[in-house]
């Protein structure tokens, strides 16, 4: 990750961008739209957890929490908006401010690793079990009733800005969840070689030597988790405008292990590896639910324990690590 | 000797607990100027070393550095002020390259340019003699290298005040007279403390030597002066260094 500014480097991502551009563009031929735009929502909410964990060296428990405030935050403004336009903005924002506000009190506060993990866990635990409490008509933002354990259903869909009568389904979500998938990513990337992204590695690295440094590291770190926080809360949205529903079960435990899974078995460090680990696991675990011989939480498990076991770094810098081999021993390295 | 003093530590005394690591001691430093800080382990430089660099808030007693107080002062604010700290175990950015390493320092001067910060970089790259494995990880680093990449590090931001913990710590011998060279250069810009237990090194550096022992100031003098002291010998060097002629 870190020779990302050599010409090389730049041209070869780009490549690697196009190519995934071309696939996501192609992908709707072969597969069902429905699906692919799931998988989609995915792998953004793998890149905002490879960027805050792989890019920042944070390992946050509970990066369901801002996806979650995203999609109930889309679903309670678009109930009371009539439309998506201020919902989609309003789902980043509320999620961008709440990792910012929990990022500066752990960074601020000098919360170590390990408690760093059990806070983030905790927090989504709390929106989980207070999100499942609100099944009382008390428990209403506007015209939007909370819905406790059965989640808010039947809010506006997403429409073109502007025109609330023309929504934006199927085909269209896809397309917009694609280039949202692309956007983030180039825009990460692109922050990743910057002066912050920079320095934010060395903190990743060295905490101690970025603050004989000068840098100050805690507000490193939060503006990071923030950005991180934005991305998951997009990805929110999209899933809110995707399901058509949303329940308490984004804040879930299990959403916040699959998102670690899938950047562990995608490769941290890098931000294509998770993205491509989650549309793998997710099209399995998809692939699993419509069978009934065998759990998919204990196959997850399995993969996990498998790639952790033999390959440690995550399926994609193996398979970068097996083709520079191949190249060297075919002679055309250099 | 009569440049301004720019490093005032005044009745410093740091207790971790019930140990009282440094008991009262107080260092005045001019521009320009060469200290080396000895004594036996436990002696309390390191520890007045690290408060000097704002690792450790002391528990009694002041620092100022230029004339302003560090007292409450966060790490990185201290560091802006112009210190520049070598600590005694490398810390390096191990994951990235030793160019990497380096440029994270030389950007960390805020009034400086791209152009300038990568211009810096190469200055310290020569300086030092790093061309050979500036593409290499700094983890991959055999310990000496290590050391004069933190080295570097620390030069890279142009420091007016450079604190080094042990710098000649597990270095060759062609190192550490390398490593002499390159610190006495320093003084030119900056004022250098050094920490350090390898006493050829400090002979061949120091022009102030201050011996600690128990926390306080045992003696303070010339190099020659302080190592040929009596008490000095006793505590830091033990009865077999006094046994030979």
């Amino acid at each position: 990750m870190q020779r990302t500014n050599t010409p090389r480097a730049v041209a070869r991502w780009w490549h690697g961008f196009v190519a995934t551009a071309a696939m996501m563009a192609l992908a709707p031929l072969l597969f069902a739209e429905y699906t692919l735009t799931l998988l989609a929502i995915y792998a953004l909410l793998a890149l905002s957890l490879a960027f805050v964990w792989g890019l920042g060296g944070i390992l946050c428990f509970g990066q369901a929490a801002f996806y979650g405030l995203g999609a109930y935050t889309y679903a309670v403004v678009s109930i009371n908006m009539g439309g998506s336009t201020l919902a989609v903005i309003m789902g980043v924002l509320v999620a961008a401010v709440a990792a910012l506000a929990l990022g500066a009190m752990m960074f601020y506060g000098r919360i170590g690793d390990v408690y760093l993990g059990v806070i983030t866990l905790v927090f989504t635990l709390l929106l989980f079990k207070y999100a499942s409490s609100t099944a009382g008509s008390e428990y209403v933002i506007g015209q939007a009733r909370l819905g406790g354990f059965n989640g808010i259903p039947g809010f506006p869909p997403m429409n073109v800005p502007g025109r609330p009568d023309v929504v934006v389904y199927g085909l269209g979500l896809y397309a917009v969840v694609a280039v949202a998938v692309l956007a983030c990513w180039a825009l990460l990337r692109w922050v990743g070689s910057t002066s912050f992204g920079r320095v934010l590695i060395g903190v990743r690295e060295s905490e101690l030597r970025s603050e004989l440094c000068g840098y100050d590291v805690r507000l490193v770190k939060t503006v990071a988790f923030g950005l991180g926080g934005a991305v998951a809360g997009l990805a929110g949205v999209l899933f809110a405008c995707w399901a058509e529903i949303v329940t308490p079960e984004v804040f879930s435990l299990g959403v916040s292990a699959e998102i670690i899974i899938w950047v562990l078995v995608g490769g941290l460090g890098g931000l294509w590896g998770p993205m491509l680990g989650a549309v793998l696991l997710g099209a399995l675990k998809g692939w699993l639910g419509m069978q009934q011989w065998m759990d998919s939480g204990l196959v997850m498990g399995a993969l996990l324990v498998a790639v952790v076991l033999f390959l440690p770094q995550g399926v994609m810098p193996a398979l970068a690590r097996l083709a520079s081999a191949g190249r060297k021993e075919g002679g055309h390295e250099r | 000797m009569n440049a301004e003093v720019v490093v005032r530590a005044s009745g410093v005394v740091m207790k971790f607990g019930g140990v009282t690591a440094v008991d009262g001691a107080s260092m005045y430093l001019r521009r320009g100027e060469l200290r080396c800080l000895i004594g036996p382990n436990g002696a309390g430089k390191s520890t007045f070393f690290k408060c000097l660099s704002g690792q450790l808030a002391p528990t009694e007693g002041e620092i100022l550095l230029q004339g302003g107080s560090i007292a409450g002062m966060n790490l990185h604010n201290v560091a802006r002020l112009g210190v520049g700290v070598k600590t005694q175990v490398p810390s390096l950015m191990n994951g990235l390259t030793v160019r990497e390493n380096i440029w994270l320092s030389a950007n960390a001067v805020r009034q400086r340019s791209r152009a300038e910060v990568d211009a810096r970089v190469d200055q310290v790259v020569e300086q030092i003699g790093l061309g050979a494995f500036l593409k290499r990880t700094a983890g991959a680093l055999a310990h000496g290298q290590r050391q004069l990449v933190e080295l570097g590090v620390v030069l890279a931001r142009d420091p007016w005040l450079v604190l080094l913990d042990e710098p000649a710590g597990g270095l060759t011998s062609d190192e550490v007279h390398r490593m002499a060279s390159l610190v006495r250069a320093l003084t030119a810009q900056a004022t250098v403390v050094v920490v350090e237990h390898d006493m050829n090194f400090v002979r061949d550096i120091a022009e102030t030597v201050t011996a600690f022992h128990r926390g306080r100031i045992l003696a303070e003098g010339s190099a020659d002066a302080v190592l040929s002291n009596e008490s000095v010998r006793d505590v830091y060097l033990g009865r077999a260094a006094r046994a030979k002629p």
